[in-house]
């Protein structure tokens, strides 16, 4: 498949993973920050590529993993009202609230649709006008921006029907608070699609504060090993700075009608990550100019008490601290089938990815 | 009054039920089986062992490209039996009815099930009809059962009990066809254009590499949890393990932009008219173009074999050199957000 299969070349990706093995030297520990990133790197099998002093881990990428359960609880709170239409990306649909989640709510009878993209959720608001059509926006730069058109679109089509109910965050404040809190890695495997939309130089901070490289990178295997080659190089020449690999997408100043879009419709507010707590402006919430689209002030409901599971250490592999089979619950209680944390659910998540393919490795 | 519709009067049992019977099912399933028309077939079989399996289907849209539910109605009951190494021969068919169904369709249905149990070589012998209210059940529902003859020495293929470490694996064309197919027009997606549902009889094909050769150990059709997931199972607890080669699985390249786009594994997308096959390693090449001379297998390949080291674990060497586990699918496979 062409821009697919130049990117998946066997002899190249032995020759780049041949001269990673001969630059690198120090012990270097690298964090993907991008569950996309995650997944490939799974799926192609990078680690068995890499030798023993690189070492991958994962961090809080994947939109439904660092989503609280107290959104779940409200999104299936807004599920049992009459009248109610839910839409969402299908990662969602299978995450745990405190005593269901919206899979189950589905089964009881609750209609919760799965859509690919906000504007199926728009047609579906537009064929039926007497229902209240709830959107669950979550993700980073990479999903608010459409986000942000489909509730512009909403507006311009007088659809006062559809409601958005947003989770969405955005990817810095994370990526400090990580090293804040002590995370002992040496560098960023920056984020494809987010960058895509916001640019490079958000990441600016990153070398100037923490002396730490960022290198953001394409999702085929050869724009990994080669993204890991570049931060393996920044290690051991103690050049840490921020560099794009994915050049065909990501420019440095990113998307600017899509960054006009995101401020047009949101505005910044503190919000809470599972695993780093509440992190200072991190969650865009929809400004008061479109409120009559936000569904936190146009529903009202009364949300159960939410229940976090003890046990549970999502939080701390979300940090990369802990190793998904460092969990007790992991592979015992916890499986993607009947998953306890929200790690296990998407196919992005940290825990996901490890049950799947590298369980027997150890 | 000529009727358009399926009523509840149609699965009542008086004279619309008669009219349907004779007027759609009898004609198209004409056999002289079926034709006295008793509560059951009365079957003449030549062997002592006999297959016997049942399927039920479900299916949305009930038409697809390359395929239609009860074609697959047909076709899933008979992979069934020939994947157990049986020659199907009898067919029952049992149809539950969403009151207001459109006549015009049912007989789509009723005629592409006679058309591939025909092609087959398997009759429909006995069948039943229920209707149900509107909203009871979403437009129709197919079960079918078959009865089949074992073929002469094939009793261990259902199991794969004889299969040896070393023995190669094949497969008889490309994987995911059938899943990506139905979910292009299940949510009419502008990106499924030339995907087509692989969905077809294998009975003709499984037969010849048994009866041409004493060398196939074990055979299952690959159809939800797609190939990915039969080969877990088959090695789940056993002595043996799997090595899978990703470069020589064959994937359409229409299937494999769809999985790319929709963040899915063609490994564990449906099949409809893909059997697996563990075959002993000398006799390999034989059974691969016994494959490739079929029509069904033009595009059939030797994707793997069995190995002696991680018993119980199917691994996967990617195409990019690297390796990974290949393990069952937790629940329906979901599209990813970015």
């Amino acid at each position: 498949m062409k821009y697919i299969d130049e990117y998946r070349d066997k002899e190249k990706v032995i020759s780049i993973s041949n001269r990673i093995r001969f630059s690198s030297k120090k012990h270097i520990r690298l964090m993907e920050v991008c569950g996309g990133h995650t997944m490939a790197i799974q799926r192609f099998g990078i680690p068995s590529l890499l030798p023993e002093n690189i070492e991958l881990v994962s961090g809080p990428g994947c939109p439904v993993c660092v989503t609280s359960r107290a959104y779940i609880d409200q999104a299936i709170a807004y599920s049992r009202l009459p009248d109610v239409i839910i839409t969402t990306y299908g990662d969602l649909i299978r995450v745990p609230g405190s005593t269901s989640t919206l899979d189950r709510e589905r089964a009881a009878g609750s209609d919760i649709r799965i859509v690919y993209s906000i504007l199926d959720a728009l047609m579906i608001a537009k064929k039926n006008r007497q229902k209240k059509v709830v959107f669950l926006g979550i993700g980073f730069e990479t999903t608010s921006p459409a986000t942000a058109a489909g509730i512009l679109k909403a507006q311009m089509a007088g659809l006062f029907n559809f409601f958005v109910y947003s989770a969405h965050k955005i990817m810095p404040p994370p990526m400090a608070a990580l090293i804040d809190q002590g995370v002992n890695i040496h560098g960023y495997i920056g984020p494809g699609h987010v960058s895509t939309i916001t640019g490079s130089h958000i990441y600016d901070f990153i070398p100037e504060k923490y002396g730490m490289g960022v290198v953001i990178s394409g999702f085929e295997p050869l724009d990994l090993l080669q993204s890991i080659y570049m931060l393996v190089l920044q290690h051991e020449n103690e050049t840490p700075k921020v560099e794009i690999q994915y050049s065909r997408a990501v420019k440095p100043e990113g998307n600017q009608k899509a960054k006009d879009m995101l401020e047009e419709v949101f505005e910044l507010r503190d919000d809470w990550w599972r695993g780093l707590g509440t992190l200072h402006e991190s969650g865009f919430a929809i400004r008061e100019r479109f409120a009559e689209f936000d569904a936190e002030k146009m529903l009202s409901v009364e949300v159960e008490p939410t229940r976090e599971d003890k046990g549970c250490i999502c939080g701390t592999v979300l940090k990369g601290l802990a190793k998904p089979s460092d969990c007790k619950l992991f592979g015992k209680a916890c499986t993607p089938s009947d998953p306890v944390g929200a790690c296990m659910v998407s196919n992005e998540g940290a825990c996901a990815a490890y049950y799947r393919f590298k369980r027997t490795e150890a | 009054m000529k009727q358009t519709h399926i009523l509840l009067g149609h699965g009542s049992g008086g004279r619309l039920s008669h009219e349907l019977i004779r007027n759609l099912f009898v004609r198209y399933f004409h056999n002289h089986l079926l034709e006295p028309q008793g509560d059951a077939a009365l079957l003449k079989m030549n062997s002592e062992k006999l297959a016997f399996t049942t399927d039920s289907f479900v299916v949305d849209p009930l038409f697809f490209p390359g395929g239609d539910i009860g074609k697959l109605a047909v076709a899933g009951t008979v992979n069934d039996l020939a994947v157990s190494g049986a020659v199907p021969k009898y067919l029952s068919t049992g149809f539950i009815i969403e009151e207001g169904f459109p006549l015009e369709m049912l007989e789509k249905v009723v005629a592409s099930m006679a058309a591939e149990a025909q092609k087959a070589g398997v009759m429909i012998v006995t069948g039943d009809t229920k209707v149900v209210e509107k909203g009871k059940c979403d437009k129709l529902f197919i079960n079918t059962a078959g009865v089949g003859e074992m073929i002469e020495g094939a009793e261990n293929i259902a199991s794969g009990k004889t299969i040896e470490v070393g023995d190669k694996i094949l497969i008889n064309g490309t994987v995911g066809d059938h899943g990506m197919a139905v979910m292009g027009a299940r949510n009419q997606l502008n990106i499924s254009a030339g995907v087509v549902s692989d969905c077809a009889c294998l009975n003709d094909l499984t037969e010849l590499a048994l009866k041409e050769t004493n060398a196939v150990k074990f055979m299952r059709d690959a159809t939800r949890g797609g190939l990915g997931t039969v080969m877990a199972e088959l090695c789940e607890g056993k002595t043996f393990g799997i090595q899978l080669f990703e470069e020589k699985i064959p994937v359409r390249e229409s299937v494999r932009g769809m999985c790319e786009l929709l963040g899915f594994d063609p490994l564990y997308v449906a099949n409809e008219g893909k059997v697996v096959m563990v075959v002993s390693a000398i006799a390999a090449d034989r059974i691969l173009d016994i494959m490739k001379a079929h029509p069904l297998g033009k595009e059939a390949a030797i994707i793997g074999e069995i190995t002696a080291s991680h018993a119980g674990r199917t691994w996967l060497e990617t195409s990019i050199g690297g390796s990974r586990i290949v393990d069952m699918p937790a629940g329906e496979q979901l599209p990813r957000i970015c």
